[in-house]
């Protein structure tokens, strides 16, 4: 900036001067501030937003989203507003197939995703692009190389209630469950946390830190990753199913082989 | 015992009872149904034909062998299927092994049985029961050996020695009794139930790493699963950590202000961030699984739902009592402090805590 006024000082008596300065001052502070803007955009999103992508999230927008979340993204009676949601949630949503949503009901369930990594790209920094809200994670911030215990307690605590010790989900009130997290891939899991999808709570930053988060995922991709220790885990949904097993398989062989040792040979 | 005539005392027919006294005492009626009798002899086929004689030999023999097998394959198994240091490989360890041990116990089992049905004897044995009475002489020798021992021992004439010994046998589960005086805390055990380890000032934290809490960390829709600040497992309460925790743990929710229907847990909360008990009111369970968006609050065990907007009024479930509700404020830096103790016990309810 300097050394440009000390020219602009050089050139006071050309026509075009005062024409001159005003470009080269608007392209350099101009210039400077797209680069910032661009610079904090990288550092947020692992893709860098272009204008041609958001315009191109804005088309698939209109096309797919606009009927229920509102021309503006502003939300309808139907569907709770996108301005401020992020791109962590648009990525969340419709990577896992839930978006665009098939049908009302308790809960939209997922599916095959219906758009391909540019396309979700895309859509995320159009929604990003309207106001500030939580970005997508890097992959560095969703490694499985956190603290395995600590995640495991952390884990325990905030979620095992609704998604069951072992990941295996559970149920609701009114048809809602908590889906099993023995599939989830780890960028879900961690957007899921950021942004708190349909009726599970968000845990921002202060609640589970970036570190906290990392150390779930650690816990819950091992438990993936690694068989039960115990047997035949019948899906660890707990005593119910295991009950079942007993009483009718168990149970029905012990009766079998009574039935047999009482019976007469042939 | 076709013939029940014999059995039955004289007398009895001359008195013209209709029952007729066998073995025993018990009455068997006149019209009562006639002793079936065995089923006639049915031949095996193992006793018929040579062919499954040995067939069922082999059988026999075959499960033995597959006893053999399993035992080997378990030996096997253990050591195809090492436990190393990850903890995984105990499934297959353990499934194979277990595999194993079972066809070779099944096998000898079902060996032996199929053995005893097929080719052992098969013939029908009756093993009459005798009478439960004993001969009259039997009887008479008894109570003769009863009298002796009374008579020797004077345990009717002594009656001071008796009664002591009466004494010391009452006595004597007393210290039982003392030992389970040990089972409960020295505490009252109502002021226990009725106190927690909130006061005035405690400031929440975060479960489990004692992080203290700023009202500007919940975001909407936010959960923390609280803990009372200073409750760790290895500080001052390292001897009843998990005792304190049971009754002082918290769910702080906030809430959309205008979502909140009561003015009662607007004013006890801060900003729309209300602070919970954990603790079921049914049987006490940990409270926990909340929906942000229709604020239900549900019990993981029977199901009782708490309406979190509605002062966690009971919504359904075999919960009676909404959960109790712990004032909150924040302190001059800005972390959320609580006002005071709930302001009734936590949890289930207990023969001395009165309706409210």
């Amino acid at each position: 900036m300097a050394s440009l006024n000390r020219k602009s000082m050089f050139s006071r008596r050309r026509p075009f001067a005062a024409a001159l300065v005003i470009a080269a001052g608007l392209l350099v502070t101009g210039g400077g501030y797209a680069a910032a803007t661009t610079a904090v955009k990288a550092q947020q999103d692992p893709t860098v937003a272009s204008q041609s992508q958001i315009d191109l999230g804005h088309k698939l927008f209109l096309a797919n989203c606009a009927s229920c979340h509102g021309k503006n993204a502003e939300g309808t009676k139907n569907a709770p507003t996108l301005i401020g949601v992020g791109a962590a949630s648009v990525d969340f949503q419709v990577s896992s197939g839930r978006m665009p949503a098939q049908a009302s009901g308790p809960q939209v369930q997922v599916k095959e995703a219906v758009f391909n990594d540019k396309e979700i790209a895309a859509m995320a920094a159009y929604v990003a692009s309207l106001a500030p809200g939580p970005a997508i994670p890097t992959d560095a911030m969703v490694a499985n190389n956190g603290d395995l215990t600590r995640g495991g307690q952390l884990f325990r605590t905030n979620c095992a209630m609704c998604h069951n010790a072992a990941g295996a989900g559970g149920a609701l009130t009114q048809g809602k469950y908590a889906p099993a997290l023995t599939e989830t891939g780890a960028r879900e899991m961690y957007e899921a946390m950021l942004t708190g999808p349909q009726n599970m709570p968000v845990f921002n930053d202060a609640n589970l830190s970036p570190k906290d988060k990392k150390d779930i995922i650690t816990y819950l991709v091992y438990l993936q990753q690694h068989p039960s220790v115990g047997g035949l885990s019948l899906d660890n949904l707990g005593p119910v199913a295991e009950g079942l097993f007993v009483w009718i398989a168990v149970l029905g062989g012990i009766i079998a082989i009574t039935v047999w040792l009482g019976a007469k040979s042939n | 015992m076709s013939d029940k005539k014999g059995l039955v005392p004289a007398s009895h027919d001359s008195e013209g009872f209709e029952h007729d006294y066998s073995a025993g005492l018990a009455a068997i009626s006149a019209d009562k149904i006639a002793d079936p009798g065995l089923e006639p002899h049915r031949v095996r086929m193992t006793d018929k034909s040579v062919k499954h004689e040995k067939r069922a030999a082999r059988q026999v023999f075959y499960w033995f062998m597959a006893s053999i097998v399993g035992s080997v394959f378990s030996i096997v198994a253990y050591f195809a299927f090492p436990i190393s240091e990850d903890l995984g490989t105990v499934h297959n360890n353990t499934f194979f092994m277990g595999l194993g041990i079972a066809l070779g116990m099944f096998g000898i089992g079902f060996g032996a049985v199929h053995w005893a049905k097929t080719l052992m004897p098969d013939a029908e044995v009756a093993e009459p029961r005798h009478q439960t009475r004993g001969a009259e002489d039997v009887r008479a020798r008894a109570v003769e050996i009863v009298n002796l021992a009374n008579s020797e021992s004077g345990f009717s004439r002594r009656k001071l020695i008796r009664r002591s010994l009466y004494g010391a046998l009452a006595m004597f589960p007393l210290p039982a009794l003392v030992l389970f005086k040990d089972m409960t805390t020295d505490a009252d055990p109502q002021e226990t139930l009725r106190h927690t380890m909130w006061t005035a000032g405690t400031r929440l934290a975060l479960d489990p790493t004692g992080t203290p809490i700023k009202a500007a960390d919940l975001t909407i829709g936010s959960v923390f699963h609280v803990i009372p600040e200073g409750l760790m497992p290895e500080g001052a309460h390292k001897d009843d950590y998990l005792e304190q925790k049971a009754k002082a743990a918290v769910l702080l929710v906030r809430v959309d202000p205008t979502e909140i229907n009561s003015q009662k847990e607007l004013d006890w909360g801060y900003d729309g961030i209300v602070a919970y008990s954990k603790i079921c009111t049914h049987v006490g369970c940990p409270v926990a699984l909340y929906e942000q968006h229709t604020h239900h609050l549900l019990c993981p065990c029977h199901q009782s739902t708490f309406d979190l907007a509605n002062d966690c009024a009971v919504i359904f479930g075999p919960a009676t009592r909404a959960l109790p509700q712990l004032q909150i404020t924040v302190d001059a830096e800005g972390y959320l402090v609580a006002k005071g103790d709930f302001s009734e016990p936590v949890g289930p309810s207990f023969w001395e805590r009165t309706a409210k």
